[in-house]
């Protein structure tokens, strides 16, 4: 019988101090006990409403369900008929807008059953009790490229050759897993569990090769005319990082995210020199933005020696498009937030560093067309902060590269390739496209999904396509 | 792994590497660049493709010890394997079929020219002069090959040692006032080189293009890292780059760039030699 009455297990957390001086793990995770108490508190509704907020439908009911009853193994087994990447998921979806906020307990005023933690549990539970293996696949000889390791490349990679296809992924970078990789860092997502995802997807038969930029190393021609892919598909993802065009852009100490994170995360410059690539941290740090990036780099930059870690955002607190747990970890952790604040421009020293933001105040004024209130400057509300260092997180579009070298693929006016969302099918035929390079910046689950629509499509496809001979 | 299938000594700090990476042979393009990373704790820095073979699918690359990556690259030797390779990247210069083309190359610009001078030797419309500097006849690299692939071959060595003495923008400058006039200028080197290039042709108004050397991380246009302000405008020297129109390129605001991380790098560099010291024999 569940009991409701209680409120959602809290999860246990690094200390704010210990964490500002590490890049461990914040959030620690549940024991088995707290798990299963946890899962003690899901209902069991006939009609979950929880999996509808889920953009890959995970049977949250049936997983939370076995879980309750200690059958964690198969816990896991159900879980991975839907998403293969669990540990992932479980860590990074903004569960408070997608499937917890469905959760009826929710609805009833209660805290939500925790969903998410409860899926990184299971998928915890896996890594340290050894892997739950399914059938290997009968091969059925025809060949996909995918192009790009982030989730919807992963996921798609993942899914085609669970179905028997002999698939190799293409990635720019010389290591996997995209933004979860270059991008979200180590103390919200352990690099391992990404290598160790990639690992079982290699033991599933997927092969990977680094190190080609496809529209440059090679093209979707030469992939589908001369090397004898039936399929591609494309998630290389919305990598391009957007500037400001104010002045001062170009001193030194300003970075966008992406060069910010990269370095850190993908590079490990926070373990200079023992790793070669270098990062100049200053004392006071201000990232322009306030998504999940922002929050990212405010708080990677407290950990690689800022002292005072401050977000700038010209719109408030309420139009903030980071996760909540992000958020609160963030306040927690000291960053300072100076909402309805927009940069003007930054200001140097003969140097040639940043020694300054200049930034204005801003109001919100009436509602457009869309409901959003935009903000409009205050006249002569300008103002100094004395910053060092200026991160610019705001926002990416898909990298035009492979757009360009790959005639007859249309994109929208955000450069955005064009496809169908059931299928992933462009207009082109054999090529499909899924993840942030569709959507524009969205997020893991939903470039997840997309891979996974797009292996459906794919088979599908190629079912219909006899073999070349 | 990209396996080192051949190494050539050029000058005491500069080496010549053949690499395997039939990918990169097929589609490379003159003026293009590979990012490499040499082992698991490197950085990824660039290098000018300066050769391809596209049948034994190989690529060429010199480059120049300045620091701590370049020196261990120039510990490997044959057979060694370089952790990644990764490329083409970059725009391949655009290249006129018709004309009188100047090449001026500096430092390890003149072996960075070699792709563009085969491309241009195919073009039977083009006049190609090499006008390549350096200190001393003996650390000039790579002149056989360019020799052979141009009209004109014009070293310049500061000490005279070989050809003109002096500068190869005080010969450029001397070609453009004996009326020899170029219809396009390519200059790749050192970037005071680059800058003086500019200055010189700027005058008298012959497009000119140099090959732009942004401190870079990925290559891939991800990062911004290599933003470089162009007429005005940032570019990011990875993608549209690394050739641009020198008369447009904010170089006083790139030599700053570039020295952005001259501590970090003069750190490495220490580190790196106190420990070749404690481990390795003396270094030829
Ligand atoms: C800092 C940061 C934090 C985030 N935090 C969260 C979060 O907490 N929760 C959440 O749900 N979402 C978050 N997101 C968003 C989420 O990471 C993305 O929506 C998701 O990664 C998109 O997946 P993707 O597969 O479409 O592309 P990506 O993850 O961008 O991967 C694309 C891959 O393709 C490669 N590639 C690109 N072009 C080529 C080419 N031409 N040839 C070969 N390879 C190529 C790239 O190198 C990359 O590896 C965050 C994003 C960032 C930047
Ligand atoms: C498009 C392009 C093509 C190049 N082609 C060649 C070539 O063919 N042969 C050659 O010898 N050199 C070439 N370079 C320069 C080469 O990349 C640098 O010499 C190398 O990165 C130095 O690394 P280091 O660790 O040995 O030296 P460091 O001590 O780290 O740096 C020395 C100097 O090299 C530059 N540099 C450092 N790191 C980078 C980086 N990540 N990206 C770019 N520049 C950096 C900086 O100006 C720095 O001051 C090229 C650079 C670019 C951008
Ligand atoms: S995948 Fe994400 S959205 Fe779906 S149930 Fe799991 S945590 Fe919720
Ligand atoms: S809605 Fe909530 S209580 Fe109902 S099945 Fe889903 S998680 Fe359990
Ligand atoms: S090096 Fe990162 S965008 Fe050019």
């Amino acid at each position: 019988m569940a009991m409701i009455g209680h409120k959602k297990q809290h999860m246990p957390v690094l200390a704010a101090a210990r964490r500002v001086s590490s890049f461990e793990e914040v959030p620690l995770g549940y024991t088995l006990a707290m798990a299963e108490h946890e899962a003690d508190r899901c209902l069991q509704c006939p009609d979950p409403q929880c999996e509808q907020g889920c953009p890959v439908q995970v049977p949250v009911r049936d997983f939370i369900g076995l879980l309750a009853q200690g059958r964690v193994e198969d816990s896991v087994r159900k879980m991975k008929e839907y998403n293969r990447l669990p540990a992932i998921c479980g860590r990074v979806c903004p569960q408070e807008e997608q499937c917890e906020i469905q959760c009826v307990l929710n609805r009833s005023g209660r805290h939500p059953v925790a969903i998410g933690r409860l899926e990184r549990f299971v998928a915890d539970w896996e890594r340290t009790n050894g892997w739950v293996e399914t059938e290997p696949p009968e091969p059925n000889g025809q060949k996909v490229a995918v192009i790009g390791a982030g989730p919807s490349g992963l996921t798609c990679a993942g899914d085609l050759a669970a179905r028997g296809y002999d698939v190799t992924v293409f990635e720019a970078l010389h290591a996997p897993g995209g933004v979860l990789m270059y991008g979200i860092p180590e103390f919200r997502l352990p690099k391992a569990i990404v290598e160790d995802d990639v690992a079982r997807l290699e033991a599933l038969g997927v092969k990977f090769v680094y190190n080609v930029l496809v529209g440059r190393t090679l093209t979707i021609d030469d992939l589908m005319d001369r090397m004898g892919f039936g399929a591609v598909f494309i998630g290389t993802g919305a990598g391009l990082p957007r500037f400001m065009k104010i002045p001062g852009e170009n001193l030194g100490g300003v970075y966008s995210a992406n060069e910010f994170l990269t370095r850190i995360n993908l590079m490990r410059a926070y373990r200079f020199p023992e790793y070669d690539t270098p990062l100049r941290m200053g004392r006071r740090v201000a990232v322009i933005g306030a998504g999940n990036t922002a929050m990212d780099c405010v708080r990677t930059a407290l950990r690689v020696g800022a002292e005072q870690g401050l977000i700038v955002y010209r719109r408030s607190e309420h139009e903030m498009s980071a996760r909540a747990e992000e958020y609160e970890h963030a306040v927690e952790e000291g960053v300072q937030f100076h909402w309805l604040t927009a940069p003007v421009r930054i200001l140097g020293g003969e140097d040639g560093w940043v020694n300054g933001l200049e930034c204005v105040r801003m109001e919100l004024g009436e509602p457009d067309a869309s409901g959003r209130r935009s903000p409009v400057a205050v006249p002569g509300s300008e103002f100094i902060l004395p910053v060092d260092t200026v991160i610019l997180a705001l926002g990416t579009t898909p990298n035009p590269i492979l757009l360009k070298a790959t005639p007859g693929l249309p994109t929208n006016r955000h450069g955005c390739v064009v496809a169908d969302p059931a299928t992933g099918a462009t207009t082109r035929p054999g090529v499909f496209a899924g993840g942030d390079v569709v959507t524009g910046a969205a997020t893991v689950i939903l470039a997840m999904g997309a891979g996974q629509k797009a292996a459906r499509g794919i088979h599908e496809y190629l079912s219909r396509t006899p073999v070349p001979v | 792994m990209y396996r080192i299938l051949h190494v050539r000594q050029l000058t005491p700090v500069t080496r010549l590497y053949l690499i395997d990476a039939p990918l990169i042979a097929e589609s490379a393009r003159p003026g293009q660049f590979v990012i490499l990373r040499v082992d698991e704790t490197g950085e990824r820095i660039p290098v000018t493709i300066t050769d391809f073979d596209r049948g034994a699918g190989t690529i060429t690359i010199v480059v120049q010890e300045v620091g701590k990556t370049t020196r261990l690259l120039a510990q490997l030797g044959e057979g060694d394997c370089i952790r990644d390779v990764a490329g083409p990247l970059g725009s391949p210069v655009n290249l006129p079929d018709g004309g009188r083309v100047a090449l001026v190359g500096g430092g390890f610009g003149t072996a960075a020219i070699l792709t563009i001078a085969r491309e241009l030797a195919r073009r039977p419309g083009v006049q190609v002069d090499a006008i390549v500097g350096a200190r001393t006849h003996e650390l000039l690299i790579l002149a056989r090959e360019v020799g052979a692939v141009v009209d004109r071959f014009l070293p310049c060595t500061d000490d005279g040692s070989l050809g003109y003495k002096g500068f190869v923008t005080s010969l450029l400058g001397e070609k453009i006032a004996a009326r020899e006039g170029y219809n396009l200028v390519l200059a790749v080197g050192p970037m005071p080189m680059m800058r003086a290039v500019a200055e010189v042709t700027r005058t008298a108004a012959i497009p000119t293009l140099a090959s732009l050397d942004p401190i870079m991380l990925d290559g891939t246009g991800m990062c911004g890292a290599c933003r470089c302000r162009v007429g005005g405008e940032n570019k990011f020297a990875c993608v549209d780059g690394p050739f641009f129109d020198a008369h447009q390129v904010d170089f006083a605001e790139l030599a700053r760039r570039t020295k952005m991380y001259h501590y970090e790098e003069r750190l490495a560099l220490e580190r790196f030699q106190a420990q070749d010291r404690a481990t390795a024999e003396p270094v030829a």
